[in-house]
């Protein structure tokens, strides 16, 4: 009996996205996206985020988010497809196009990283 | 026999508020792409120096990048909320009662947004 | 008095449900289930629709009201007054007639998930010894009285007929978590296929709607946590190593 269902593995990367995503990008969207466009909060400097961005610590901190969050987003996106426009006809080409979405975005991210 | 099959329409999440509410939690992960999106053009600009950085600054003041910020914002939340109400009826610890689980969740977001709020000022 | 709409099918003549309306008195005591009892008895022998033990117990007369699934003996008049009251046949499920459904599918899934105790090695000679606190692990899934009402108010069941469903997973569940079990290794085939407990997207409507509290959104997932990990551990385990 052997059950090489992908399911359990792209549900666990759902929902390890789902819980980087839920505690960390809320404030980083708020700070990045709000705050300091808004000027609620004066901007970092450029040498303070160049030495955070260079820390291999952080690196790795937001690699793992980039791409568990990329695969939260494949795998939701996927089922919304499939219930919310009842396409689970395409269900094929939905597949291929979200998780490898999530794929290249994940090594999108890497290539960025390391170069920061 | 002939039975009546009863039809379901492709707008029928539009049907229920609750149902509506389901479809815009599972949207918010679009919204979570776009922050994937977003804070890698910040880390490249970082990265390519401080001119670079500035020129992000810059565009990220503009109208329809804060408009789509603001809605992620809100749809980010959506997310965290819906996320953590939903977490403790998965994980079911023995002998941890389940509102301990949820005060376990808030507090570790409580406790990481500060975190990175500090590292990011500091 | 209080209007009662009420879906009517007859198979072979109409080609699509029509609703008629009737007056009924209203009651302070008086079930949605009283009224279509006093329509039947009163006004209109004709109409069909399912119940019996009128105390929510036997699970047959599940019905639409006003847009929700619900048991009709459970769910009071005076709560829709001044009315109308609409009454549809369960939805998701194949009408047969007025407000019966054609419940096949799901008598064919229940047995699926082996919902009996599977028990390797000695049966003890008297009874089986549980202690209340390993009852309480199954006990809420345990409460189950087959209504129905999960499935018709849940729209990945609407969408995708084959989808095992909530209380069918629910009740796969109640004995997975049985101190008394050692079946899940069986069931997972079952549970854990893609029309199992993957194919859930956590709506949570099955647990809002069901009567009983047996919130089976909430076994669903933890179903799902569970058959990840086991999952992962066959995955990274030497086979020997396995459990
Ligand atoms: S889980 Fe609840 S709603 Fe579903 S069949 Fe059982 S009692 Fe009815
Ligand atoms: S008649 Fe038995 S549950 Fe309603």
């Amino acid at each position: 009996m052997s059950r090489r269902s992908p399911e359990p593995l792209v549900w666990l990367l759902f929902s390890g996205g789902g819980m980087a995503a839920a505690l960390l990008v809320p404030v980083l969207l708020v700070l990045f996206g709000l705050a300091f466009p808004l000027g609620w909060l004066p901007a970092p400097d450029h040498a303070h985020l160049l030495a955070l961005v260079g820390h291999p610590i952080t690196k790795l901190v937001l690699f793992g988010l980039c791409a568990l969050a990329l695969f939260h987003w494949a795998h939701r996106f996927r089922y919304t497809l499939y219930d919310g426009l009842k396409l689970k006809q395409a269900s094929t080409l939905i597949i291929v196009v979200c998780y490898g979405a999530a794929l290249a975005g994940s090594a999108g991210a890497a290539a960025v990283l390391l170069m920061a | 026999m002939s039975a009546y099959r009863q039809p379901v329409s492709a707008f029928w999440w539009l049907r229920q508020w609750s149902y509506l509410l389901f479809v815009l939690r599972e949207l918010s992960s679009v919204f979570v792409a776009w922050f994937v999106v977003y804070l890698l053009l910040l880390v490249a600009a970082v990265g390519d120096g401080a001119r670079a950085y500035e020129d992000f600054l810059a565009w990220s003041g503009h109208g329809w990048v804060l408009v789509l910020n603001l809605v992620a914002t809100a749809f980010v939340l959506l997310h965290a909320v819906t996320w953590f109400a939903l977490a403790p009826r998965a994980i079911v610890v023995p002998r941890v009662p389940p509102w301990a689980v949820l005060v376990a969740h808030y507090a570790a977001w409580a406790l990481l947004s500060a975190g990175v709020a500090w590292v990011v000022l500091r | 008095m209080i209007k009662m709409e009420v879906t009517r099918f007859r198979p072979g003549e109409d080609d699509a449900p029509i609703v008629q309306s009737y007056e009924v008195p209203l009651r302070k005591e008086w079930a949605v289930l009283d009224g279509l009892n006093y329509i039947k008895d009163q006004l209109d022998g004709t109409l069909s629709y399912r119940w019996s033990c009128r105390m929510g117990i036997c699970g047959s007369c599940g019905m639409t009201v006003n847009g929700k699934p619900q048991l009709s003996c459970a769910t009071f008049l005076t709560d829709y007054a001044p009315g109308p009251v609409r009454v549809e046949p369960l939805r998701n499920f194949p009408v047969i007639r007025d407000l019966v459904v054609d419940i096949s599918d799901f008598m064919t899934k229940l047995p699926k998930v082996k919902p009996w105790l599977i028990h390797d090695g000695e049966v003890p000679e008297d009874e089986f010894l549980q202690t209340p606190r390993e009852m309480d692990e199954y006990k809420k899934y345990s409460m189950c009285i087959n209504c129905m009402l999960c499935y018709s108010a849940c729209p990945v069941y609407a969408l995708e007929p084959e989808f095992l469903g909530p209380a069918a997973i629910a009740l796969g569940q109640r004995y997975n978590l049985d101190s008394r079990d050692d079946g899940a290794l069986e069931r997972r085939d079952v549970l854990a296929s893609a029309a199992g407990a993957w194919a859930c997207t956590f709506v949570g409507e099955c647990s809002t709607a069901c009567p009983k509290g047996v919130d089976p959104a909430g076994a669903i997932q933890r179903y799902k946590l569970t058959a990840a990990v086991s999952a992962l551990k066959d995955f990274l385990l030497p086979r020997g190593a396995r459990r």
